[in-house]
This record gives C-alpha cells, structure tokens and sequence, in this order.
C-alpha cells in the first residue's frame, strides 16, 4: 500500500480555503499565483510543476470519482518524468489550478485527457535533463534520471535543486480545442510503452484511506464563516408557476430569510436544521398544467405514437428494406422497452459558493466544474475569470446528476444574499429532480434464409433525447434555477446505435427522438447518465442477437463469431466463453439456473460478458449470481483500478437491469427515495464477478469508466430466457414482472 | 431550544437543540463531525450511521434527544489510521469504496454484526447488511472485505 495523501492536504494544495484554520501551503501556489484563471494550455507550467520539496505536481482538467483515474493519471506523469509514482500528486477539476480539459466525460480520463499531461512531463524531463547537462557540465546522452535525480559521469542535481518552485516558462503548442480534445504538443518525445515502469502496475487511491477513516472532505462538509444554510423548493408537479409564497409559514423558525425571484424559491438559515424544517413548512401556491405526462402504463405506447422531432441512420449497408422482401425469408423481429432511470446518487447535490464583490468562488461535486463555471459566470452576469470552481468529491457522479443544479443555485444566492450560501437538496431532489436517463423503445428485425443466414438486420430505436438538458451546465437554461427564472431549455436531439461489427450484408441502425414531455422545469428532463443510452440499446440489441441464433437454431456464442469482423470483437467473446466455461447451447436449459452471453463496444474498448442467474418461479425474483467479463480497453495503465470500475459497472448495471424505474403519474414523478426508486442491495448483489483483462500494450489505451455497464443488461435477460425460456423484453426484469411472464406460460 | 449531554467518539459534549432535531445535524454541525453523511434523511440507505452504546442507529431519523447521556461512536471513533478497526483496515486492502459516500452505513453496520457474530457466513452477511445503500455497486468487494477482516480477528 501507498502512503495515502490525505484530502485535507489535498485541498490545502489547491488552495481551497475551506474550514477555518487552513492555510493553503506556501510552496502549493508557486507555479501559478493563488486563484489564478483561465490558465492557457499554451503554457507548460499550465500542466506540470516541481516543487522546492521535490513532489511533483500534475494539473488535471477531468477528476476521479472513485473510478482510479487520480493514480492512472499520476503513474504515466511519473513514468514520463521518471520520478516515483508516490512523488506525484494530481490536482483535478479546480478552475483556478487546471485548463478545461472537459471534466468527467464519456470515459475519456485516459483516452484523451491523458495525453496533455503525458506529453508535457515528457517535456518538463526533457527541459530538466537539458538543465541538468549545463549544470552538471556533462553531456545529455551521458545522463539518466531515477526518482527525479540527474546523474551521469559521477554527478548529480536532482530536479528540485533544478526547478523546484520555479516556472518553466515554456511555451508548448496547444490544438485550440477546449474539452475532452485538448492536446498539446511538445519538442519531447514520449516514452515507447515498452519504456514503462510505472504503467500498467497497479498502484493504490489515494482517496481510499481518508473515506474510510471519516478524516476528509466531501463537498458536503465544507463551511464558511458566515455561511447560510439553504433549502431550494422544488415544486410538486412539472412546469409550476409560482403563484404566491406564505412567508407567514415559517415565521416561527429561527433566523429564515425566503427568497423567491419569478419560479424560484428558496429558504436560508444559519442552521442547517431550521433551513429544513422551514422547507418543510413554507407554504408556496404553485399553478402548473394538468397531465403533462402520459400514463406510466401507456409510456411505452407514448413513445411508439409520439411525432419524431430527428431522426438519424449512423449505419447503413446494402439494401435492407430490399433483402427483406427476398422469397423464402424468415422473418424475425421483436420490440425492447426501457425506463426513465434515475442518476440516484448516494446524497442529493451539494454547492457551497461565496461571492466577494465582483468574484465568485463555488466549490461543486458536478464532474465538469470548468463548464460550471461558466455558467454561474453567465447567471450571475461575471466575466468568466472572475469565477472560480473548485471541484470537491461528492456522493457519487455518473454523469449529468443534479450536482450543477445546486452549484448554480449556491452561486445566486450567495450573490443574492451577500453570504456564503450551502445549498443542499434533500432526498427527493436527488431522486425525483435529477435529470433522468431517457426512456426509449427499440424495434429490431431481421431476415434469415434458408440456409439460417442473416441476410437483413434493421434496429430502431426511439426514445427521449438523450440530451434534453445540455451534458454540462455552462448555459443557465439547462439547469433549473435557470429554469425558474424564465430561461427557456433548447434541447439537443440526439440518441445513438449500437456498436458492433457484426457483417450482416444489408444493415440498417438508425435513431429517432421525440420531444420531451415537458419542456422546462421537469421532473422528467433527459440527460447524460453512466455510458448514455448504452444499456438501453444493448439491452436491446444484444437480446436480439440471441433471439435471432435461437431462430437459427445455433449456440450465442457460435452466432456472434461467425458475424464479428472485428479480431478485437471475437478475442473478448472467445476470452469471456473460456472463461466461463461456456457449453454451447441452441435451446434453454428451463431449468430455472441459465446463462447469457452479451458484447458491445464503446469507443474502442471491446466488453463481453456472461451472467449466471438464478430465477425464483415463486417470487420472480432474478439472482445474477456469476458474472464473467472479458474487457478490451488497450494499453492498461492499472489493473487493480481497471477491475473496480468493471465490478463497479458490473452491480450498478444489474441493479439498473433488474430493479431501476423512474415512477411517475400524470403530473409529476412518484419515485422519491429509495423505497419508491429501490436499487440493488446485497442479498441480490453477484457472489462472484471474473474478469480477464486483455492488455494490448501496443494499443493506445481507451475507457474504461463506462464500457462495461452497457452489456449488463441483455446478458442478464439472455440468462433468464436461458434459465425460463422466457424472453424478457421490457426493463427492468422486476420480480412483478418476471413473475408475471413466468406465469404467463 | 434544550441542552443535551452525551458523549462522542471517547469526548463528553453537551448540544443546544430543538429535541427532536435529528443527531446528524448536531455530529455535523454543532460538533464539526463531517463523517455521518446525509443520504436521505429517511433511514433508508445508512451513510449516516453511528453507534448509540454500541447499537447502529440512523443519526438521520434519531432525534438528538434520544442519545442524551448515551455513547455515541462515529466511523472516526471506531478506528484511526494508526490503531484502524479491523473493517477499515481490510476496506483499505481492497480498495472497497469508489465515491466512498456510503462507508458510514457498511463499516459501522458489519463491525456491530461481527462484534455479535465474528464468523458471519456470506448468507448471514448478506442479509444483516440488506437495506443499506451503495450506488457506485462496491458490494462484491465489500463483502471481500468483510471475509478479511473476519479472518484477522480470528
């Protein structure tokens, strides 16, 4: 084990002044003057810095939300700048301290944001070890580096004496893309991956200990002097008006300050406690529409009739509309459902902001505080470098979650009420307010021939968009304060398809959206959530995949081979068959204990998984006892972390398979807490998850943050079809409703 | 308004609250413990937990005048980096948490159970442990951990 940095040092480094009595560390600002903004990636001291104890310090515009990116990223700057692993700490998603790099963003950490901090340690040895030659009077091919010491000919400076809190003042060239793309390049050369020593190890977080110890920071428990406790009141059915607020109503509570401006309405108090009970007890008369959702039961028949506002074919091959009307095709087609899923975070969203006369300092558990930043610059009329975000650990992040909503809502109200203000939800803000996971249904159909070919495959799917609101929070209307104070939403329109390389001669995969039921302020806004629309569409089309080698009478395993081009594709369909012990198979067992295969790619990395399930006839409930994964994702930088994530993705994909439904009327949604919107717990949770991890050292890395989540589902519904003979098209597989198709038979 | 005196990971305090204001609040607020989280309010996840004389509780829902002239041990009073609880020991082996929002409910849960049943089985684990939470899906290598640390204090 690591000695773990503690997040106490941590925030001192990022010069976060937080709880009374921290002092940000004198050598932490060196390389950049306290608070600084909108650092240029045009500068090498932008991304690296040594200080005079010799640490080395990585500036890092994405974060680690447990996943293991913070050591990732800290193993390949200490490989490129050949100092030990423990020497390097990463500073993440602190405007004052990083570019905008995109923050947490479609499991890009490694595949993209990597690769700035790579090349510019490369550079930072390059220009150190070149130092170290004039210094030392010995010629650069005559010197090496270990741990952060040049030597050579008998001599050595180490990079503290060289550096050590001072600028590199060099220039590198920036690509012009802000984001997930930002690059630099660099005179360096990075290291050939057969040069690593630090990569591929598995190396400890070090964020684990302080979490277990209760002696750190989350973003929950940072207080100011000063600061008010503050309620937002969300309204009880979707696109509310307020009518008028009673402040009478809470006129007996301590020290409450009400705060409405047009549809927002907040309460403040000094005591967090008095904040609650007065968001308990005001009374707010809100007028809103009748019905503006359909029936939950006739949500999927909505979707099916509703108008679609775009529509896309991302793959199109051959001919398919004329391949099914070929003589003597077998037709075979079928129709997925999937929900409204909730982000259900283990905490609601929390923000602390502080403005000081023309600046704004918010800190935020959102996982993209540089696009926060820009949007609390935009609410509160601030030039962008006049506000400071700090990203703080929250209670979990896999995507678009409520966290930019509070941290927005802290920012106006502090400016509003001249106070640090603490915005946090309570449990229904979490649940019932975050943005959710589109609802979609999926239509797939293919012809087979005589000789049991797939000759057509078309696959549809239609659904909300999966960008109702934005991906981030840097304009005010896709959050709801924006909302409320009459800034309307302007949705994007966009779904997805599946990713396979499966040759079927005529292909056609296209993606239709329907607008959202309710444009603004609603409970049932769609956006990002962990590898969007991937589960949905797999669920889909991986169940299809297995329908379609039922009705052509061979094994799953077979089936998908003999379509896959890809050799990366069929390697983790063989390494995940091997692994379980696969016995192929053309028909179910019924025997109430099954197996399902599914694969699916994700922007590089290739994922198959078997799920072994049990199923209770009595109950309908569904055990996904075993799991076996076979992950691709490249070069792996850290193999412990790496199987983490994929067990991480691997629960959190079963509970969104097996239990996860947003529950909703005609006016607003019911699912609440965690009784109304119940997840995985452990008497359901895997006794076992095997993984085989194909490293491809050669391979530039991709992500893995998100991959593994997406084939989940269809593997799990191919089990219970193996287990019951039972195809079960509609998620989530509930007891109810397994129970209710088990009877059915 | 009422005071109440009780005593906090080792330490004697006294709290000025309204009674029935749950002892989350007080922990976090009035006495600067930040390690009870707030998860719902409800009871129905446990990043709030704490010991009372031993017993798991929900600070959320547990007004803090119950605790009055009681022991109250959070996840910090169960274990330091120097002397940790045999959990957060094997919870630092296996890496268990990701946001890690939730350990409050899980450590402080499965100590108590350990403390009643030190050799547990899997399936008695499993359901001591129903009704907490963990969103980022740690489960399976919560229960790792568990085994370790049932190993260590045998």
């Amino acid at each position: 084990m690591n000695a773990p940095t503690s997040r106490r040092e941590f925030l001192q480094a990022s010069g976060a002044l937080v709880v009374s009595g921290f002092i940000p560390l004198a050598e932490a600002a060196v390389p950049l003057s306290p608070g600084r903004q909108n650092l240029v990636p045009t500068e090498l001291d932008s991304w690296i810095a040594v200080l005079p104890s010799g640490r080395v310090q990585a500036f890092f515009g994405k974060m680690d939300m447990g996943q293991s990116l913070e050591p990732a990223i800290a193993q390949i700057v200490a490989d490129e700048l050949d100092v030990a692993f423990e020497r390097v700490d990463v500073l993440m998603g602190d405007t004052g301290t990083s570019c905008n790099q995109g923050g947490a963003s479609g499991s890009t950490g490694i595949q993209q944001g990597a690769k700035p901090l790579r090349n510019a340690a490369a550079e930072a040895r390059r220009l150190l070890v070149e130092r170290a030659a004039k210094e030392l009077g010995i010629p650069e091919t005559q010197l090496s580096v270990s741990d952060g010491v040049v030597s050579g000919g008998g001599k050595s400076v180490t990079y503290a004496k060289l550096i050590g809190g001072k600028r590199f003042n060099r220039q590198v060239e920036w690509n012009k893309q802000t984001g997930n793309a930002m690059d630099i390049k660099v005179q360096a050369k990075p290291k050939a991956p057969s040069d690593y020593k630090v990569v591929g190890k598995s190396f400890a977080r070090r964020d684990v200990a302080w979490k277990v110890y209760g002696t750190g920071d989350y973003v929950t428990d940072l207080r100011l002097p000063g600061m008010l406790h503050a309620r937002v009141i969300r309204p009880p059915r979707a696109a509310c008006k307020v009518q008028g607020v009673d402040e009478a109503s809470v006129k007996g509570i301590p020290g409450v300050r009400v705060f409405r401006e047009r549809d927002f309405v907040a309460v403040l108090a000094p005591r967090e406690w008095d904040a609650v009970r007065a968001a308990q007890a005001l009374k707010v008369d809100w007028q809103g529409p009748d019905n503006a959702f359909p029936e939950m039961a006739k949500l999927h028949d909505y979707i099916r009739s509703a108008k679609a506002v775009k529509r896309a074919e991302p793959v199109k091959v051959g001919d398919t509309a004329a391949a099914f009307k070929q003589p003597g095709v077998r037709i075979v087609e079928a129709e997925y459902e999937w929900p409204f899923q909730s982000h259900a975070c283990m905490g609601p969203a929390c923000a602390v902001a502080e403005v000081k006369r023309d600046s704004c300092t918010v800190w935020s558990g959102s996982q993209k505080p540089h696009f926060v930043r820009d949007g609390v610059a935009s609410l509160l009329g601030m030039p962008q470098e006049k506000v400071r975000t700090i990203w703080v650990t929250g209670p979990g992040s896999y995507g678009r979650n409520d966290a930019g909503d509070a941290a927005l809502e802290a920012a106006y109200l502090a400016k509003a009420v001249g106070k640090p203000v603490r915005v946090q939800g309570m449990r229904a803000d979490g649940t019932a307010w975050d943005p959710k996971g589109p609802a979609s249904l999926h239509s797939a159909r293919a012809a087979i021939d005589a000789s049991g070919r797939v000759v057509a495959y078309e696959f549809l799917a239609k659904g909300f968009s999966r960008q109702h609101i934005a991906t981030n929070e840097s304009k005010p209307a896709d959050s709801l304060i924006g909302q409320a104070l009459g800034i309307e939403a302007k949705p994007t329109w966009i779904f997805g398809a599946p990713e396979e390389s499966y040759t079927f001669e005529n292909k056609l995969l296209a993606w239709e959206t329907i607008a959202p039921l309710a444009e603004n302020y609603s409970p049932l806004r769609t956006a990002h959530l962990r590898d969007p629309v991937g589960p949905e569409l797999h669920f889909a089309s991986e169940s299809f995949m297995d329908e379609l080698a039922a009705a052509a009478g061979e094994d799953p395993v077979a089936f998908r081979l003999k379509y896959l081009s890809n050799p990366r594709h069929a390697a983790v369909v063989k390494a995940v068959a091997e692994k379980a012990n696969w016995k192929p198979r053309t028909s179910p067992s019924k025997s109430g204990k099954g197996r399902g295969l599914a694969f699916a790619e994700r922007n590089g990395t290739s994922v198959a998984a078997v799920a072994e399930v049990e199923v209770d006839r009595a109950t309908g409930r569904v055990w996904a006892r075993r799991f076996f994964i076979a992950h691709d994702c490249g070069l792996i930088i850290n193999p412990m972390g790496l199987r983490q994530t994929i067990e991480g993705n691997v629960v959190q994909g079963t509970s969104r398979a097996l239990l996860e439904e947003v529950r909703f009327d005609r006016d607003t949604v019911k699912s609440v807490d965690w009784a109304s919107y119940p997840i995985l717990e452990m008497p359901d949770a895997p006794e076992s998850i095997e993984i085989v991890l194909i490293d491809r050292p050669e391979l530039a890395p991709s992500g893995a943050g998100e991959p593994s989540i997406r084939v989940i589902p269809s593997a799990l519904a191919n089990a219970v079809y193996d287990a019951t003979g039972v195809r079960m098209r509609k998620a989530p597989l509930s007891p109810e409703r397994v129970k209710a198709a088990l009877g059915a038979t | 308004m009422a005071t109440f005196r009780m005593t906090v990971d080792g330490k004697r305090v006294s709290v000025n609250a309204e009674p029935e204001m749950p002892l989350l609040y007080a922990l976090r607020n009035d006495l600067g413990l930040n390690n009870p989280h707030f998860g719902c309010g409800l009871a129905q996840c446990g990043a709030c937990t704490v010991h009372l004389d031993g017993e798991p509780v929900r600070s959320c829902v547990l007004p803090v005048s119950a605790a009055s002239g009681k022991r109250v041990t959070t996840i910090k009073g169960l274990g330091t980096p120097k002397k940790p609880h045999p959990l957060q020991a094997a919870y630092v082996e296996e890496q268990v948490p990701q946001c890690g929002y939730c350990v409050n409910g899980w450590i402080m849960t499965a100590a108590a159970v350990l403390k009643k049943n030190p050799k547990a089985s899997d399936a008695e684990l499993r359901d001591a442990l129903s009704g907490l939470k963990c969103r980022c899906g740690t489960h399976v290598s919560i229960l790792r951990a568990i085994k370790r640390a049932q190993q260590s204090m045998a």
